[in-house]
């Protein structure tokens, strides 16, 4: 049993980032605009974290768990806004190719976390090499209190950091938005058909402005999430960008819909986590099984462009650039 | 774009409207400022981090690739590489195939030119087997590279994320190889056929990367003379203006989709077996391609799809990126700022494009030129 | 000021690069009034009708609602000030409700509530007699009924002027006797409604004034009481004009095209053709008139190639060889491989006819590059042939090397049949080959089809304008809801006759004359 429920809460380690990140890009990609910068936003997300731990702990003498929390997460909030800010100025009031910016966006947010956190890095003390934050981390990890007391249930699902429950809330909420209120219609609209939600008075700039850039803070919690869980609070060259392809890809297992995204980030984080949890499984097998969430995503992808049900495509301007006075 | 304040009656501050692309002069000096300004951010974002001052700055860069003696070779070697996946997604791109699994074609070309090296390095004469590799992987980035395309061509799937994803395929593919040929038990094949020196491509006038150099001169020309005035070209370049019209004057639209992505594949195939055999230290890593199959498609898209202007975009590039590691040295940083630089100057340059396609008016109709 | 002018346009300028799509307009509409404006394709009606409603911003002039000066900067100003428009290619969410699409951006209403907008939405039906279910999705409506959805949208928002563009274009004449009513009952409720359209007997039967636009010029207003047909026309095309189109007798007509029982259905599985059966005859035009979407673009696009066919045979008399080749299902390369010299000028120039960002001599090797064994592409002749083109046909435009997107509708459209032509085809076939153009260039149209017919060549015109029709074809083929509803001679044939075959849904009664 202990296994198994090990099994369940380490799955729900590798699905929160993943979960955090597809969230993000689908309400990204709900306002028609394809963030391909999502894995470099994941990064500077995680590496802001980094930051605001290591400025919080030269600056105090001893660390306040809610506040070195809410340090972190804000100043992870601000990277990844600032960073997707880049990214929606272009695409949306410059008009630029959705691809390239967000490809470019990813090299920057990359190369841009590795040289912020080997910056870190280098004023470490420590002998690896790589500054951590253990104790802000082990904040992330605390489970939940009640959860050693509900047996297998809670030592398998609320076994977990609050960050893991922040995701699963904000997938719902997400859903709850998009689905039931106007906002959410109009959002909808906004990425189905722009020239339709800009002759029906609603301000297809500000709807795009406010998904990309919400977007991009969600996903950037991914960054930080993993950052906590993984990396002791510090960076070092890491698979957050890997897990940021990962997410780009869950958007169209999940078929833009937030609440098939945490089935899917289940699925994904099992398929990541279970190659390591088989006995006796020589390390190149373990490796060749690292194979399914890609293959898994390249079958999902093929099998929904062959269905080609209407509710289950992209929204149609997906990857396009709106300008009103277009003839 | 516009803003107004409901209820007062005032034009709003800016207006955009379209106009007739600007060519010639006129774009080039948007290009240029928009580089510039560019240049200015990257020695201000260099600065802060190692207090020289912005001619510092980029002396340092220039000494730490094509002026130095010892790194200009190794510079343009670089260039070189880049420039050649930047040809090999070219001819994809201009027919709007958004191949973003260069990365993923290179290193299945340099799979199997390591897998040729080792399994046939002591049994075949050396130029059999240098023709062997070259057909290995020339095939492997081909067929990497047409499975996305025949999805594409017969369902329409999303080929960005289809060759995405093949990317990692290739990565684990990779890393299992490593793993099963490695019998130190450290994942790391070291220098392959160190002591025989069985499969390393000849040098051509015994200087290291000289041939990687020549063959990449000789892709560029093709790719110029196939994009410009190959009949297979302008099926290209119809195909990514309208695929309608391109089923208007009967072109076969799926068969140039495949044919398209199977030359990209190759040329890729080709560009892994250079980074493998045709080092002075022939290895094989999951990084070995260094995320140049991303940086790739920035270069030409940058050039817009010019190979000539490709060359100077991928040596911009490398300057920036080596050059920026070499500045940074001090701070003991691995090459990430390379990135960030490149990175830098591309939204610059994306930005600045708006200003070629758009003309601004403002508010009491001052001229917007 | 007029006191009861709903709305005051003054001086309205607006460029598009270096098109004026308007200039100079000032229009004024009363409340409880309607105001049509009248004015042949390209007039700028549309681009003067997006400024009111907010799409697009005037480089110039003033817009006076209720006798206020205003700014309409976006759609959203324009509800403020109670404006709703129709825009004639619909503005509907495809994977929305009718309901979703209605409530779309309407801010006031308080809570988000689906359930209570459906239930006023069906008042809003019951009150006009509008029959529509509310939650049915727009991908699974016909075009009556999603017109239906964008006018309740704007009643729904409680409009108080109304800007309908070209709305019964996709109507039957019942559907349109239907909006028509609406629209009176809105009149006389004190809305000003403002409609567009190029139909004169509309104008005379509905609106109380008409405003003409010619090229973008304001020409002026008249009561629509105190005029009649020929002096709108007028004012539309600028002098009163027969066409005097040329029509030579068809000299030894073949039969060129056999066009026998073809179905032709989309995606969802709708006929789109219906048991198509006709013959194309060399030396001969053959017209084929219908309400827009009917299925001309279908029928060609059948004939060169390019739509899957169900069943029927298109058959192909080769006047050089003599054999007869079924051209079904064959892709347009076989086709061209079979010897069957075939033209096809689409309505869709630029998309499919052209490629916009190539020059005039590349877009000239789009028929020819595949010439000759050698891997490479020559490039001389289709440049001869391109300089031919534009000294010939007085294309106007800077140079050879100029992207053919930056040159005027009627120059465009020079060079596409001038390609089409230059391959000396057996049959020419054109859709709405003069759409947008002006009268100078249209003519050179006609006289080019013309000079094939001479030539000996079958052309098949499909048109919108019935003058066109009657005066320039041998035969008219009628085309309603994907059938063939008669074919009549073009000489003896009166527009009325066209225009009920137009509506006629019944068909069937192949009424071949010749």
């Amino acid at each position: 049993m202990d296994i198994i429920s090990n099994l369940i809460t380490q799955t729900l380690g590798y699905s929160s980032t993943l979960l955090f990140g597809s969230t993000g890009e689908i309400i990204t990609e709900k306002s028609g605009n394809l963030n391909l910068g999502t894995p470099g936003i994941m990064s500077i997300g995680g590496v802001c974290g980094v930051v605001g731990a290591y400025f919080y702990t030269i600056s105090v003498p001893e660390i306040v768990p809610i506040i070195s929390v809410l340090i972190t997460l804000l100043s992870t909030i601000l990277g990844s806004l600032l960073s997707t800010l880049i990214y929606s100025f272009l695409t949306i009031t410059l008009r630029a190719n959705q691809n390239v910016t967000g490809l470019a966006l990813t090299t920057f947010g990359v190369g841009l976390a590795n040289f912020i956190g080997g910056i870190i890095n280098n004023k470490a003390e420590g002998s690896s090499g790589i500054s951590a934050f253990p104790e802000i981390a082990t904040i992330y990890q605390t489970k939940l209190p009640f959860a050693e007391k509900l047996g297998f249930i809670g030592k398998a699902f609320l076994s977990s950091g609050f960050m893991t429950y922040l995701a699963i809330i904000i997938a719902i909420l997400t859903a709850i938005v998009i689905k039931r209120t106007r906002v959410g219609l109009n959002l909808r609209a906004v990425g189905e058909n722009p020239a339709t939600a800009d002759a029906a008075g609603i301000n297809v700039n500000r709807y795009k402005y406010c998904a990309t850039c919400l977007g991009g803070v969600i996903s950037g919690l991914g960054g930080l999430h993993f950052v906590m869980q993984y990396l002791s609070g510090g960076w070092n060259k890491s698979a957050v960008e890997q897990f940021g392809w990962l997410s780009v890809a869950l958007v169209i297992f999940a078929v833009w819909r937030p609440l098939l995204g945490i089935l899917g980030s289940v699925l994904f984080g099992a398929l990541y986590v279970i190659p390591f949890s088989i006995p006796n499984l020589a390390p190149k097998n373990q490796q060749l099984l690292e194979l399914l969430p890609y293959v898994v995503t390249i079958i999902v992808l093929t099998i929904s462009s062959m269905r080609k049900k209407r509710e289950q495509q992209p929204p149609e301007s997906l990857g396009t650039t709106y300008f009103r006075e277009e003839r | 774009m516009s803003k107004t304040n409901s209820g007062i009656a005032k034009e709003p501050l800016i207006h955009f409207t379209k106009r007739d692309d600007i060519t010639g002069f006129k774009s080039v000096l948007w290009h240029g400022v928009g580089l510039l300004a560019g240049l200015i951010v990257c020695a201000v974002f260099i600065m802060l981090f190692t207090g020289l001052n912005p001619i510092e700055v980029y002396v340092k860069m220039f000494q730490g690739t094509f002026g130095g003696e010892v790194t200009r070779l190794k510079a343009i070697h670089h260039t070189a590489i880049l420039l050649a996946i930047s040809l090999a997604v070219t001819p994809a791109f201009k027919m709007k195939f958004w191949n973003i699994g260069a990365e993923g074609q290179v290193l299945i070309g340099a799979l199997a030119a390591a897998y040729c090296m080792l399994q046939f390095g002591d049994t075949m004469e050396e130029p059999l087997l240098i023709l062997t590799m070259f057909l290995t992987c020339m095939v492997a980035g081909m067929i990497w590279a047409m499975i996305p395309a025949i999805f594409k061509a017969i369902w329409n799937t999303n080929e960005t994320l289809f060759t995405l994803m093949m990317n990692y395929v290739a990565i684990t593919l990779v890393s299992y190889f490593i793993m099963v040929k490695d019998r130190s038990g450290r994942s790391d094949l070291g220098i392959l056929n160190e002591r025989t020196g069985y499969g390393y491509l000849p040098k051509l006038f015994g200087q290291d990367y000289l041939l990687n150099i020549a063959v990449v001169i000789l892709i560029t020309v093709l790719i110029f003379v196939y994009l410009k005035f190959s009949k297979q070209g302008y099926e290209i370049a119809v195909v990514g203006e309208s695929q309608n019209t391109a089923k208007y004057i009967g072109i076969n639209v799926k068969k140039v989709i495949i044919r398209t992505m199977a030359i990209s594949g190759a040329i890729c195939g080709i560009v892994g077996l250079m980074l493998v055999a045709g080092s002075p230290t022939p290895s094989l890593k999951e990084d070995i391609v260094g995320g140049m199959g991303f940086t790739a498609i920035l270069v030409s898209w940058m050039a817009k799809f010019n190979p000539i202007i490709m060359v100077f975009v991928s040596a911009l590039v490398v300057f920036l990126g080596d050059g920026g590691a070499s500045a940074t040295d001090a701070l003991k940083i691995d090459s990430s700022v390379g990135e960030v630089l490149t990175a830098i100057i591309i939204f610059f340059i994306i930005g600045c494009e708006f200003f070629t396609r758009y003309k601004i008016n403002f508010r009491k109709r001052q001229k917007g030129e | 000021m007029n006191s009861s002018a709903a709305i005051e346009l003054v001086n309205i300028t607006k460029t598009f690069g270096s098109v004026i799509a308007n200039k100079n307009v000032s229009l004024t509409v009363n409340k409880g009034e309607i105001l049509s404006i009248l004015g042949e394709n390209g007039s700028g009606k549309t681009t003067l009708m997006n400024m009111i409603s907010g799409i697009y911003f005037p480089d110039d002039g003033k817009i006076f609602i209720d006798g206020e000066e205003v700014v309409i900067s976006s759609p959203h100003d324009a509800f403020k000030y109670k404006i709703g428009m129709i825009h004639q290619h619909f503005k509907l969410v495809d994977i929305f409700t009718a309901t979703e699409n209605i409530i779309l951006g309407n801010e006031d209403g308080g809570k988000y509530n689906p359930k209570k907008a459906v239930e006023k939405v069906r008042e809003i039906c019951e009150l006009y007699g509008f029959e529509i279910d509310p939650t049915k999705k727009i991908y699974n409506m016909a075009v009556s009924e999603k017109q239906t959805v964008e006018i309740i949208k704007v009643l729904y928002r409680g409009a108080d002027i109304l800007i309908l563009d070209e709305p019964t274009a996709v109507l039957t004449p019942q559907e349109t006797e239907k909006l028509f009513n609406i629209l009176r009952k809105m009149r006389d409720a004190g809305k000003a409604i403002i409609i567009i359209t190029h139909k004169l007997n509309e104008v005379l039967e509905l609106s109380d004034k008409v405003a003409v636009l010619r090229k973008g010029e304001y020409i002026g207003t008249v009561n629509t009481s105190e005029t009649n047909e020929s002096e709108l026309t007028e004012m539309m095309v600028g002098k009163k004009i027969s066409l005097n189109i040329e029509r030579s007798t068809p000299i030894d007509p073949e039969d060129r095209l056999i066009v026998d029982g073809i179905d032709c259905k989309n995606r969802e599985g709708v006929k789109l053709l219906d048991n198509v059966s006709f013959t194309a005859r060399s030396g001969e035009i053959l017209g084929i008139a219908g309400i827009a979407g009917s299925g001309q673009r279908e029928l060609l696009e059948a004939i060169a190639g390019l739509q899957h066919l169900e069943t029927g045979k298109i058959l192909y008399n080769n006047p050089k060889t003599g054999n007869t080749d079924d051209l079904k299902d064959k892709t347009p390369l076989q086709i061209r491989e079979l010897g069957v010299r075939l033209s096809f000028v689409p309505e869709d120039r630029l998309g499919m006819g052209l490629v916009g960002n190539m020059d005039i001599a590349e877009n000239m090797m789009l028929r020819s590059y595949r010439k000759g064994k050698s891997l490479f592409l020559e490039r001389k002749s289709p440049r001869d042939l391109a300089e031919h083109i534009i000294s010939d046909l007085e294309v106007i435009t800077p140079g050879v090397t100029t992207p053919v997107r930056r040159l005027s509708g009627g120059n465009i459209q020079k060079v596409l049949v001038g390609r089409e032509i230059a391959s000396a085809p057996t049959v020419l076939m054109a859709a709405y080959p003069v759409r947008g153009l002006d009268i100078n260039s249209s003519y050179t149209i006609y006289n080019l089809l013309n000079q094939q017919k001479e030539k000996g060549v079958a052309v098949i015109f499909v048109g919108e304008d019935l003058d066109v029709l009657t005066e320039l074809c041998d035969r008219i083929m009628v085309i309603c809801g994907g059938k063939i509803t008669g074919i009549v001679d073009g000489r003896t044939t009166t527009k009325e006759e066209i225009g009920l075959l137009m509506t006629n849904s019944h068909g069937g009664e192949n009424s071949e004359q010749n």
